[in-house]
């Protein structure tokens, strides 16, 4: 069937290359070999940069390319674990450079446009990947669209959440988590009033102080009309109440340096009792000999403020190298397409607790009775997607400056925006308009 | 060509014209052998240090970045096509634009981090040469466990920097360090180091005088080892204290040494990127960064922007050279020849 069908479509592009320009007909043939392939057929050596946490996260990532392997014998992965913070300078140089790329990378959302735009990533349209594109979720998805093209397949979803010690809030006597911000200072006052631990512990990074701005209603910027939209009123708002918490000492006191690991250590030694992180986290908290385990840990949408509640959506994608070379293609997808399947998304939220990106993986009974999934299924539901544009990358590092300077040096909320907004217009993106 | 072979070469030119070529042939003739020795250091620094260098400085007029430095972008497509659009950003000459915008403040805090790398470096390299002199001095006499004292005191210096780094930040932790730790312990309540500037940047000095004394001691003793013991021997008999005796032999007499070390110290230490980098990342708020780190934050992060980093290094380097030129005048006013 499948042979007859190509020698029709090459009869075909055989007549038509007299009268149309010969390379629309290759095109056609391209797309019609495509999916003829035996899996053991299929033979190249790929090389995957995982950005995962090599210690939580990638033992699970290889027993997944141990069970791509029982289908694809012929195609040799060569799994190496990058470390995050390094991941993206390092392939964008050598993408540049054009050798020592690796063929498949595990992108983080807001890299995607930023590569896709500087022309290092295979479009994936048309391919297999996206054949049944309107499965994956769609904020995640949009990530990977860069001018009307799709450069990546969605792996994991995250979003922040507020993470809380049951025990030390049973302890309080508070039966639920705050929904508000209003309600998680009271909380967290009572906790530090009933317990020896301390009721929340903010980190003083621009992407944590997301939830809050979203709660007013801000944002940084506003793709659509291209305006700045970080000094507004509602991100100073945000912010304000933010620094309340801390003034009020409500919130620990954030250090300025290492604030991150303070708060994982303070967490998971049961010295805080509610932090704002993300599933990314759980694996490390259930492991952490003294907290007690998924049964201490409570997980609950970020409270909302006058507006709404959410937090900024954040995950990985899976990305092709256009320096690839193209007889590499086939096996690249295929990997890439076992990769993203339900099953293994499935796999890897029973493991590690991740949530899948594939509406079709929350059917499956290994997410579905997952309490971790389940409970973050809310949040990311309630997820904002950001602003998906190559600069998007640049955003955060005035973003983190200005959470320094309010949360821990006292400055105005208002005055460190329009810092912020200035850089934007001046740094970032020179066409918006502010 | 045809006028050549037409006129017939004039049999004798005037004296001072013939006698140029003939002595640059001379001089080519008896040296070349020489000229030739030299080609290899004049092709590697031309390689290694001139084409970067000016490669750099024309960069800094120009507005080249990541995203705009090719002239089409190509997209490939999984299905075998490949898009090419012309860049709508190509980079081109701005001129003086990249510095201008970055002396007005308009991209980073140039003058801010200007400042902080001066009272970084001066402050740095006076505890550097100030401890290592006296180091130096207490282990250039005879005492026992001698060689013992030495290799310790060197040990910060071979550890890598980097793990001296993580280490000392890790002190200064304002929750689980061991400086706010013993402070607690005398009654004094714990520092929020990395929540001001000048606490931030003293953690960092202090971590850097930590690594830098080791040099200046080994460099110091060293010179001190040269100085001929006569001299002590003939102050001691007419008399001269001991601090006479450093004030007039020992100092004089570490000069060479000393001038050099200093201002080794002082280039070192005006670009001593990790330190900064790792120790205080530039906390708070970006208000303990030095003009290395803080060119590398603005220049590297996110889309880079290799015009942006050139004009940075020119800079950096302009004042670096400015401090060397008046260094040299004026140790040449001292009579030193260096």
């Amino acid at each position: 069937m499948r042979r007859t069908a190509r020698g029709i479509a090459v009869l075909a592009t055989a007549t038509l290359a007299l009268s149309v320009a010969a390379c629309g007909g290759e095109d056609d043939q391209a797309a019609e070999e495509q999916p003829a392939v035996d899996p053991a057929s299929l033979t190249a050596e790929l090389t995957w940069w995982d950005t995962s946490d090599p210690k939580n996260e990638g033992p699970a990532f290889q027993e997944l390319i141990a069970k791509f392997n029982q289908t694809y014998p012929n195609v040799k992965i060569n799994y190496q674990s990058v470390p995050f913070g390094e991941a993206q300078n390092k392939f964008k140089t050598a993408a540049q450079a054009n050798s020592g790329a690796p063929d498949i990378l595990r992108a983080e959302v807001a890299w995607v446009p930023e590569f896709a735009s500087l022309g290092y990533l295979y479009a994936l349209d048309g391919s297999e990947l996206l054949a049944d594109e309107s499965d994956f979720l769609e904020t995640p998805l949009a990530s990977n669209k860069f001018d009307g093209k799709t450069y990546g397949v969605p792996q994991v979803t995250d979003s922040l959440a507020l993470m809380y010690n049951k025990e030390l809030l049973s302890e309080a006597g508070i039966s639920a988590p705050p929904k508000t911000w209003a309600e998680l200072k009271t909380a967290a006052q009572t906790v530090q009033e009933k317990t020896d631990a301390e009721g929340v512990y903010i980190n003083p990074a621009g992407y944590f102080l997301l939830p809050f701005m979203y709660g007013e209603g801000g944002d940084l910027v506003d793709t659509a009309s291209k305006k700045i939209v970080i000094d507004s009123e509602q991100n100073a708002a945000g912010l304000a109440i933010a620094k309340d918490l801390i003034d009020s000492g409500a919130a620990v006191k954030p250090s300025a340096n290492d604030a991150y690991g303070t708060m994982m250590t303070l967490f998971k030694e049961k010295k805080v009792a509610m932090i704002i992180n993300g599933p990314w986290e759980v694996n490390n908290v259930q492991q952490a000999p003294d907290f007690g385990g998924l049964e201490n840990l409570g997980i609950a949408p970020v409270p909302g403020g006058s507006a709404k509640a959410g937090g900024p959506v954040g995950g990985h994608n899976y990305v092709i190298w256009s320096g690839m070379p193209q007889e590499k293609v086939d096996a690249a997808v295929a990997f890439v397409k076992f990769m993203s399947s339900a099953e293994s998304q499935a796999f890897l939220s029973e493991k590690l607790g991740l949530l899948p990106t594939r509406t079709s993986a929350y059917e499956l009974d290994a997410v579905k009775n997952n309490p971790v999934v389940a409970a973050f299924q809310p949040v990311v539901e309630a997820g904002v997607g950001r602003p998906w544009i190559p600069e998007a990358g640049q955003f955060f590092g005035p973003l983190d400056q200005m959470a320094t300077e309010v949360l821990i040096q006292n400055k105005d909320p208002k005055a460190a925006l329009d810092t912020v907004a200035k850089k934007y217009k001046a740094e970032v993106v020179p066409s918006y308009e502010n | 060509m045809t006028t050549v072979t037409a006129e017939p070469a004039p049999p004798s030119t005037p004296s001072g014209r013939s006698a140029r070529p003939s002595r640059l042939r001379r001089s080519w003739d008896k040296h070349w052998y020489a000229w030739a020795m030299v080609l290899p250091v004049v092709i590697v620094l031309a390689v290694l240090i001139f084409y970067p260098l000016f490669r750099g400085i024309w960069l800094s007029f120009t507005n080249l970045n990541e995203a705009n430095q090719v002239a089409e972008i190509c997209t490939k497509s999984i299905t075998g096509s490949e898009v090419c659009a012309e860049n709508p950003n190509r980079w081109e000459f701005v001129g003086l634009d990249n510095y201008v915008r970055v002396l007005t403040g308009e991209v980073g805090e140039f003058w801010q981090w200007t400042g902080t790398t001066l009272i970084w470096t001066f402050v740095c390299v006076a505890f550097h040469f100030g401890l290592g002199l006296g180091l130096a001095t207490m282990l250039n006499r005879p005492m026992r466990f001698r060689s013992l004292y030495r290799v310790l005191l060197v040990l910060p210096w071979a550890v890598p920097a980097f793990v001296s780094a993580f280490a000392w930040k890790f002190i200064f932790n304002e929750r689980f360090g061991l400086a706010n730790a013993l402070l607690s312990a005398v009654g004094i309540d714990p520092v929020s180091w990395f929540a001001d500037r000048w606490t931030a940047l003293l953690t960092a000095i202090v971590t850097n005088i930590w690594l830098g004394v080791p040099f200046m001691m080994v460099a110091l003793l060293g010179g001190m080892q040269t100085i001929p013991s006569e001299l002590y021997e003939a102050a001691e008999i007419d008399g001269a204290s001991a601090w006479q005796r450093f004030k007039n032999i020992t100092l004089p007499g570490l000069r060479p040494v000393s001038m050099t070390v200093i201002l080794l110290g002082t280039i070192w230490t005006f670009n001593m990127f990790p330190i900064i980098f790792l120790v205080t990342e530039g906390q708070p708020a970006g208000q303990s960064e030095i003009l290395v780190t803080g060119a590398y934050r603005a220049a590297f992060e996110g889309i880079r922007n290799y015009s942006l980093a050139s004009t940075y290094g020119v800079l950096i380097l302009s004042i670096l050279l400015v401090f060397s030129v008046f260094y040299r005048r004026a140790l040449r006013k001292q009579g030193e020849v260096w």
